[in-house]
This record gives C-alpha cells, structure tokens and sequence, in this order.
C-alpha cells in the first residue's frame, strides 16, 4: 500500500520532469537508430539467419544503450531526497526503510520497462513483413528487463550513499563499467582468478539471454545481484543511526 | 505525552545530545529553546522517529519507539527545519502522498486533506506547484503535512526561521489555532517568540538541558538588570576602573567609544556613575539608560552555561 504510494510518487515527479523526457527521447532514437542499421546489415548481407542475428545484434545495442542512460534515471533516487530534505519527513511517516527502498526501486524500474517495452514495435514491424520467432526474442527481453533490474538496484544504492546527483551518477557509471570490463582482459589473470570473475560479469550473463537462451543460473546471479544491492541501500539508509542525516 | 529520559546521542565522537530529561503533557504547547546547535534539531529527530537515541528512553503518547516505532510515528506531525518540500509536486497531489503514506484509509483521505488545506489557509494554492510559492506558503505546505491524519502531538522545528516578520507572526497565529487539544512542541532560538506562543519552556545548551519553566519564571531567574551607556572625555583605562568602582555596576564594558555598564536592579546607577565622572573632571558625552533585551541575557547566560552566573 505504502509502497505503492511511493512509487506512485516516484512517477509523478519523473513524468513532470524534462530530463526523463529528454533521456526517453534519446532511448527510443538510438534505439530506433540501430535497429535501422541492423535490420538494413541483415537484409543486404542477404538475410543470413535474420531470425536470430538481427535481434541477438539488436540486444546487445539496447544493453550498451541502456548502461549509459540507467546511471542518469537512477542517481535522483535519494540524492536529490537527502539535497531537499525530504527523505527526513519521509523517515517520520509511518512507513519502514524497505518500503521507502521498494517504492523507489519499482518506479524507476518501471519507467524503463515502459521505455524498453516501446521498442517493441521494431519486431512488430518486421512481423508484418518476415515471420518473428517469439521465442527467442521473449528470452531476450527477459533478460534484458532482469539487467535493467540489477542497473536499477545498483543506481538506487549509491544514490542513497550521497547527496550529490552527479556524485551517484558518477559512482554508477564507476560500478556497472567496473562489472562490465571484469571478464575483458583475460590475459591478465590466471585461470583460476577467472574462473571467480567471470560469474560476476554482468553482461557475460546477459549474453545467452540475447542469443535467446535461458540459463537459470543467469537468472538467478541477476535476481541476486538486485537483491543485494537493494539490500545495500536498505542498509545505507539505516546508517542514519549512528551517521546522523549528513 | 512526550516523556524522555536521560536521552543521548552521539555521531562519532560527537555528543549532539548529553542527558536530557524532560515531559510534555497532554495539551500543553511547550518551546524547546537553546542557541544553533545546542541540539534542538537532534532531540526532535529523536522524538519525531528519524533515527533512535543513543542511550536513554523516550516514551511517545506512552509507546516505546524502539519497540512500537510506526504507531509512535502516526502519533506525530514533525516540521523540519526548513520545511523541505518536493518543488515539482502540487500542493493538494502532495497532501495526498503524505495521507498515503500516513495510512489514512481511502475513503477518509479526500476529507483529510481538505482538512488540512483549510486549517492552514491553502485552499487557494491547492493546484499550485510547491516550488512555484512564497516561503510563507511554503512554511504552511510544511505544517499541513505535519497536521495531516490529525496526529495528538505536533514537533515543529523552528516553524519561523527565514521568514519576514509579517510571515512570522502569521505561521505564529496559525499555530496557536493549530493547537486545539493537540501537544504541541516547538523549537526556537528566539526567546520572545517561544514566550508569546508557549506556556512552558524547556532550555538546551550544548546538549544539556539549561532551564525549564514558564516564560515568566525563566526571565525571573534570569534577572532583571539593567544598561546604563555612557561617553566620557577621559583617560580609558582610568574611565574604565572609575567607572568599576562605582556602587551598583557589575560589568563595564568598552564599546563603540564609550562604555556599557551592567546594572544590578535598583541601584540608581546612572546619577552614581555621572557624579563619579564629575567629580574627577571628565566631561560626559552621553549618559542614557538602555534595557536589556531578554534574548541578549538568555543567549549570553546559555553560552555561560550557567543560568545563575
């Protein structure tokens, strides 16, 4: 109920605000933009395997796209609480810490998939047109949305660590990179530190999603990752307690 | 209502609150008073629920924070200092979160913020963004929320700070129209504004607990002395011991090129320390009698840290 009214919130102030418009428009543009060129890479090569090629290059755009926009939906979460103050009178109703941390991680979540789900009407074009596997493409999107999860969860953490948006931005950019680049160069580590790093890329776990496959260990290690990072941020807010409200 | 005991709080190696005790009944509209950072501010996030003390207990409406802390929160309308608002929602859409949030059941909520809107005069603004009022509104948006689902108790913290005087003296009224049966609790480092709005007063300085009773009581003990000013064609130094030396003074001070005198009550300085200056053969400039503003002596005797001195 609360957590609800939260979220309800939440989406109030990103639809009256210009900077989820802009960053909307952007999405769907680029979005739009790639599925351009990889549509038109596919037919010119001659349709080479369209079913899977096109959506699996598709996918992986979205996923590179959505790692430069996620740090700039997420970092007003509660940076921009704690710069208004409003997250005092917040801890003042009653309404416990996971309600408050929920609230938020469901509406910016949700704004996204309202915003990825808009890009659904690229495969809708191309089926009046080319017969679409659903498939594959529904496994893709799931997993898409699961990385979106963990983006979010991950922005919600460290903007509740600082009062400076730029701040939690930055920081976010700093974590998601940091978890995207840990499997790259593999040449550096030895076998076994490999062996540990490779579970924590997150995006060597969204891989198989956008080939269409789903691998419940992938799920799991995404859910986990979301879970714990809003159990971080449940944490960062309770630190009031002996941090004081600075 | 409000009952704290021996209440502490420390961030780090910071004692922001140092054993304090005090109650507020059922009904009453006390002012916390005490200068920055004597720790009001801290003391009301306690009580309001914010984060718990560190040791000590607080008792809300007769329920432990600790224990029960949403009921206690229910039971209490906090105004932060500075009124912090949301400057892109509307006035009424915000109403309505803080009802929600407050777990007003859906088919009282349209009533209680009608409610509220009326009792702070904002039913003119309801479709106004907040970010777009005066800080007189602003301030009543601040005590809306706080009213909200009627709680028995009412924490405002500094409601006045930052407005004009015509402001102030309006958020003042409106919150002794607020009062009602409620208990009210109300910071400020303004002694003649906790006097005119409260019965009972409670002094903090650096996190203890200074003085407590009414206005009248306080300013008893605090005394009443008074000011004599005077300017002297003389020697300083020799001014100043003269002037020391004259029966009834207890302070001189030198200021703006002359000297302030401290005077005990009754003591008919201001011919004393005229004949005084005659009689060495140094001419007076200026020689008036000022009163002592009830601010001036509390914020001096706080940071004396003690009240008697």
């Amino acid at each position: 109920m609360t957590v609800l009214a939260l979220a309800r919130k939440e989406l109030a102030l990103y639809f009256t605000s210009f900077l989820f418009y802009a960053l909307a428009t952007v999405f769907l543009l680029l979005a739009g933009y790639f599925f351009y060129t990889n549509l038109g890479f596919f037919v010119l090569m001659g349709g080479v395997n369209l079913q899977r090629g096109l959506w699996q290059y598709q996918l992986l755009d979205l996923q590179r796209i959505l790692l430069v926009l996620v740090p700039l939906f997420t970092m007003r979460l509660f940076a921009e609480e704690r710069k208004l103050g409003t997250l005092e009178l917040l801890w003042t109703y009653p309404v416990r810490d996971a309600e408050i941390v929920l609230g938020k991680f469901l509406a910016c979540l949700g704004v996204l998939t309202l915003m990825v789900g808009a890009t659904a009407v690229h495969p809708i074009m191309v089926a009046t047109v080319y017969p679409v596997e659903a498939g594959p493409l529904v496994a893709g999107y799931a997993g898409l949305w699961l990385l979106v999860a963990a983006f979010v969860a991950c922005g919600l953490f460290l903007s509740a660590l600082t009062d400076s948006q730029l701040v939690a931005g930055a920081a976010t950019y700093g974590v998601l990179l940091f978890f995207w680049v840990i499997t790259w160069n593999e040449a550096a580590v030895n076998e076994v530190t490999l062996h540990l790093l490779v579970p924590f890329s997150l995006f060597d776990r969204f891989y198989p999603f956008a080939l269409g496959a789903v691998d419940t260990r992938d799920v799991v290690y995404l859910v986990l990752f979301t879970i714990a990072f809003l159990g971080f941020t449940w944490f960062a807010l309770d630190a009031r307690r002996w941090r004081g409200l600075r | 209502m409000i009952e704290v005991r021996e209440l502490s709080k420390s961030f780090g190696a910071v004692d922001a609150v140092a054993g304090v005790s005090f109650r507020v009944c059922r009904g009453e509209i006390v002012g916390f008073l005490g200068p920055n950072g004597a720790g009001k501010t801290t003391t009301m996030r306690i009580l309001a629920g914010v984060f718990p003390p560190s040791s000590g207990t607080v008792r809300i409406a007769g329920r432990d924070p600790l224990r029960e802390p949403l009921e206690c929160r229910r039971a209490v309308g906090y105004f932060p200092e500075y009124a912090p608002f949301y400057p892109d929602l509307r006035v009424a859409a915000y109403l309505r979160f803080v009802a929600r949030l407050k777990r007003i059941p859906r088919a009282h909520r349209a009533n209680a913020v009608a409610e509220v809107l009326a009792a702070c005069a904002l039913e003119g603004v309801a479709h106004r963004r907040v970010g777009t009022l005066s800080k007189g509104y602003r301030q009543r948006v601040g005590l809306a929320q706080a009213l909200c689902g009627n709680p028995p108790i009412l924490i405002l913290d500094e409601p006045t700070i930052g407005l004009d005087p015509g402001q102030v003296v309006e958020i003042r009224d409106l919150v002794r129209r607020l009062r009602g049966d409620r208990t009210v609790f109300f910071s400020s480092h303004i002694l003649s504004e906790v006097a005119t709005v409260c019965e009972r007063v409670i002094v903090i300085a650096r996190g203890r607990l200074v003085g407590e009773g009414t206005p009248d009581q306080l300013s008893a003990r605090l005394g009443r002395r008074r000011r004599v000013v005077i300017r002297v064609d003389g020697p300083a130094d020799e001014v100043t011991t003269a002037l020391a030396a004259v029966p009834g003074v207890l302070r001189v001070e030198r200021r703006e090129g002359g000297f302030a005198l401290e005077a005990a009550e009754g003591a008919d300085v201001v011919r004393a320390a005229g004949a005084a200056m005659q009689q060495r053969g140094w001419s007076i400039l200026e020689l008036r009698e000022e009163a002592i503003a009830l601010e001036e002596i509390f914020l001096r005797l706080v940071s004396d840290g003690d009240p008697r001195s």
